[in-house]
């Protein structure tokens, strides 16, 4: 069931969700880089603070101590903003996390144009290339905070390094957490259509939606995939929808390149479907 | 075969110091070996930290000679869990404080008494994680992790610093920055003196002691595991390529294997 009268930002899901986890029994711990409050890291710090450990700024020193904690037995959560992990830490992420497999979950806000206001310093357009270029680690886009909430769950409950990528506005919520489940590698089908199929992520979910009430209105079914799981993707939508609808148009608020645009037609290529792929190209004067 | 790897200590065997030197000496022969089976390694500052390595563990020798082979136990650099006893990944300098920090932190949350040991190098101390993690283990007053620096004085490219270049004669000198030395090797590639200084005033309890003599690498443990309130700190003054003279003090072994004439050349001088 889609409803979009409440908008809340996915960032608020952290805090809250790991609190949930840790009075069920789950062996959380969480690492800070002094952006807790941003990410809501700190509301799991006022509940466990023997289990809260800041770092300071020092994202690699964060992604270290993480990867120690984990080795120990602990699900280790940390955040920062994303141009900061992965941003400042590629290499600890790869050697601590990705090539051991250590169970460390990056859970970083500020994905993205969206961050607005704060200018292109801070906007994070290369993170999902980055996460994505590492094989071990599951890679997560909510599409609101629901899912937000179910993803941090499920990377909890499940072993291994996950980066789940959340964002500062607040978005519309499309979700119902009492009808929807998020799985790992399934995009939940928002509407069906067999003229075109738009595969998005994260914020874009609600525009493709309402992109699909314009194409109605034209005359063309859209079907629309939410490909919140960019790791492990949903393999089998995405070729049913090359197959059912002959074309596809992907949105990101991403750069197309090592992101969903690209991650569409690396897959694709194998299977020689051709494709369209819609979002950041360049930053002007970069 | 890079000394920046840290791990979780077993309760200690009791080892004569002699019976330890043996062992160093054993070691050393195996170090010069396996480099010149593969052809190629990382001798001189494997042959700095024996003494430490030995004193805090001993490695089991079977599959030495698989070093770097496809399919072998023993990468290139340490992969952790491959090698029983390697506690992490290692290769890139820089993060072993930050993760032994974190086996601390579990270690005091979940009321368990062991200590952490982490092996730094010379090369690891001017990575900038490495005083990310010191000014966070004394911020969490970690008593439970004590590290120990391989202080050997040179790296990749040549002389940490110039106290131990040839000519340098040890005195701090007028040009400012590195260069490089005509037989190709980098002077002075960063300073890092004074390191002690530098740990004491990032909250750290601090030795500097002779990293080849067992009784004072042990009496050293001993004092770092007494220590309470913060994290200690060993700085072990080293001779990178210890025990065999042609790699003594010799950048060009930091990572390069011998020949088979210096291979008998060197288990000549490691006989017992």
């Amino acid at each position: 069931m889609v409803q979009t009268a409440r908008t809340e930002a996915t960032r608020t899901a952290l805090g809250p969700t790991l609190v949930r986890l840790c009075r069920e029994g789950l062996d959380i711990v969480c690492v800070d880089a002094d952006l807790g409050y941003s990410t809501s890291a700190v509301k799991f710090g006022q509940e466990f603070p023997e289990r809260f450990f800041p770092v300071g700024v020092a994202e690699q020193n964060m992604i270290g101590v993480s990867a120690g904690l984990a080795a120990c037995g602990k699900i280790a959560f940390c955040s920062s903003f994303a141009v900061f992990a992965p941003g400042h830490c590629f290499d600890q992420l790869r050697m601590a996390v990705a090539q051991p497999k250590t169970n460390v979950k990056l859970v970083s806000s500020h994905g993205g144009v969206v961050t607005g206001e704060d200018g292109a310093s801070a906007e994070a357009l290369e993170d999902l290339a980055l996460m994505l270029s590492m094989p071990p680690f599951r890679v997560i886009f909510p599409a609101d905070v629901v899912e937000a909430e179910q993803a941090i769950e499920t990377a909890a409950r499940t072993e291994g390094p996950f980066y789940i990528r959340t964002l500062r506005p607040k978005t519309p919520v499309i979700y119902d957490d009492s009808s929807y489940r998020f799985e790992l590698g399934r995009w939940d089908r928002l509407r069906d259509g067999s003229d075109v199929t738009l595969i998005v992520c994260g914020e874009l979910v609600k525009a493709a939606l309402d992109a699909a009430e314009i194409l109605a209105v034209e005359g063309i079914a859209g079907r629309v995939l939410n490909a919140s799981s960019l790791r492990p993707i949903d393999r089998e939508a995405l070729l049913g929808a090359a197959r059912e609808t002959g074309a596809i148009v992907t949105a990101e608020d991403h750069f197309v390149h090592g992101g969903l645009g690209g991650l569409v037609a690396e897959t694709l290529a194998e299977e020689a479907i051709s494709q369209a792929a819609r979002g950041v190209l360049s930053r002007k004067g970069h | 075969m890079h000394p920046g790897r840290s791990t979780c200590l077993a309760p200690t065997q009791t080892v004569s110091v002699d019976e330890l030197k043996s062992i160093a000496k054993r070691i050393r022969r195996h170090i010069v070996q396996m480099t010149a089976a593969a052809n190629s390694g990382h001798p001189g500052g494997s042959l700095s930290s024996v003494e430490i390595a030995t004193a805090l563990y001993f490695f089991p020798v079977e599959d030495l000679m698989t070093f770097r082979k496809l399919g072998g136990k023993l990468q290139g650099h340490t992969i952790m869990h491959k090698p029983p006893g390697v506690e992490m990944s290692a290769g890139a300098l820089g993060m072993g404080l930050s993760f032994s920090l974190g086996h601390a932190l579990a270690g005091r949350l979940d009321g368990r008494d062991y200590r952490v040991f982490c092996l730094l190098s010379d090369g690891d101390c001017q990575e900038g994680q490495t005083w990310e993690a010191a000014m966070a283990s004394a911020h969490h007053q970690a008593e439970n992790l004590i590290a120990i620096v391989d202080r050997n004085h040179i790296q990749n490219d040549g002389f940490s610093d110039y106290q131990r270049f040839p000519d340098g004669n040890g005195r701090r000198p007028q040009r400012p920055g590195g260069w490089v030395l005509k037989d190709g090797h980098t002077a002075n590639i960063m300073n890092l003196e004074p390191l002690e200084d530098k740990w004491k005033a990032f909250g750290w309890s601090t030795q500097h002691i002779d990293g080849h003599d067992f009784e004072a690498i042990i009496n050293a443990l001993e004092a770092a595991k007494a220590h309470t309130g913060g994290p200690s700190i060993v700085i072990c003054e080293t001779i990178k390529g210890k025990g065999v003279s042609f790699m003594e003090n010799n950048p060009d072994f930091h990572g390069k294997a011998p020949s088979p004439e210096q291979l008998e050349q060197a288990l000549k001088e490691l006989a017992d």
